[in-house]
């Protein structure tokens, strides 16, 4: 029944690649995610890095995740939400974020959806549970 | 919602991000490195004041005198292990780690 799938909300506030944390949150995404619960991701302050098109670990020797959120509304992960000032404060535009998927009917690309900080508390208050990563 | 913010202000941005995102009502509580944020006249205690005006905001005790810290921001409310415990049965919780 609808009213007892979780909302969970994930909170991505740390670079990728420095640490370990982006990446573990990913896995936890897509493991929530197979629960049928009602996941939410916004990426503020260095998270929205993680969210940047183009990058390549291949040199790092460790394996990239940004192919996975290319896929993350195939895992039924659509409510990703990215804090415009946190772009704008790292010199990000909408045009610098990578695609999270593509539109059943018309085969469009998905990309976060850019949202306001006073946004994003009104948010958390609807969660059942917040995790930080 | 409880938030709880355990970085100190001075070493990043954590308390801030918290802050742009507490509704009103919400309860914020510093503590470990957090309390640093606590502290009056220092370059982060206006954020701290303009928060007060519509949300709660707490101070760990031990964390206060573990580092001597005095001269609270006024209306912060200091509390001990067991409001805090209080807290975090009384409200969601979002630990801003």
């Amino acid at each position: 029944m609808a009213e007892d799938i979780k909302k969970i909300m994930f909170t991505v506030r740390k670079a990728p690649h420095g640490s370990i944390y982006v990446y573990e949150g990913l896995e936890v995404k897509l493991i929530m995610a197979a629960y049928d619960a009602d996941i939410s991701v916004v990426f503020m302050d260095d998270g929205v890095f993680a969210l940047k098109d183009g990058q390549n670990t291949a040199e790092l020797g460790i394996k990239g995740f940004a192919a996975t959120y290319g896929v993350m509304v195939d895992y039924e992960i659509s409510k990703i939400y990215v804090d415009r000032k946190s772009m704008e404060d790292r010199g990000m535009t909408e045009n610098d974020l990578l695609v999270i998927g593509e539109d059943e009917d018309t085969e469009e690309p998905i990309k976060p959806t850019v949202i306001e900080t006073d946004q994003i508390g009104p948010m958390m208050a609807e969660q059942h549970n917040i995790l930080c990563f | 919602m409880l938030h709880t913010v355990n970085k100190s202000p001075f070493q990043n941005g954590t308390m801030e991000s918290c802050l742009r995102c507490v509704n009103p009502g919400d309860a914020v509580l510093l503590l470990e490195d957090g309390v640093f944020g606590a502290v009056t006249g220092t370059s982060k205690t206006a954020l701290i004041e303009e928060a007060l005006k519509n949300a709660e905001v707490y101070a760990l005790s031990a964390d206060l005198k573990a580092r001597a810290l005095e001269n609270i921001i006024p209306g912060i409310k200091v509390t001990d292990y067991a409001g805090f415990v209080d807290l975090v049965d009384q409200n969601k919780v979002h630990s801003w780690l």
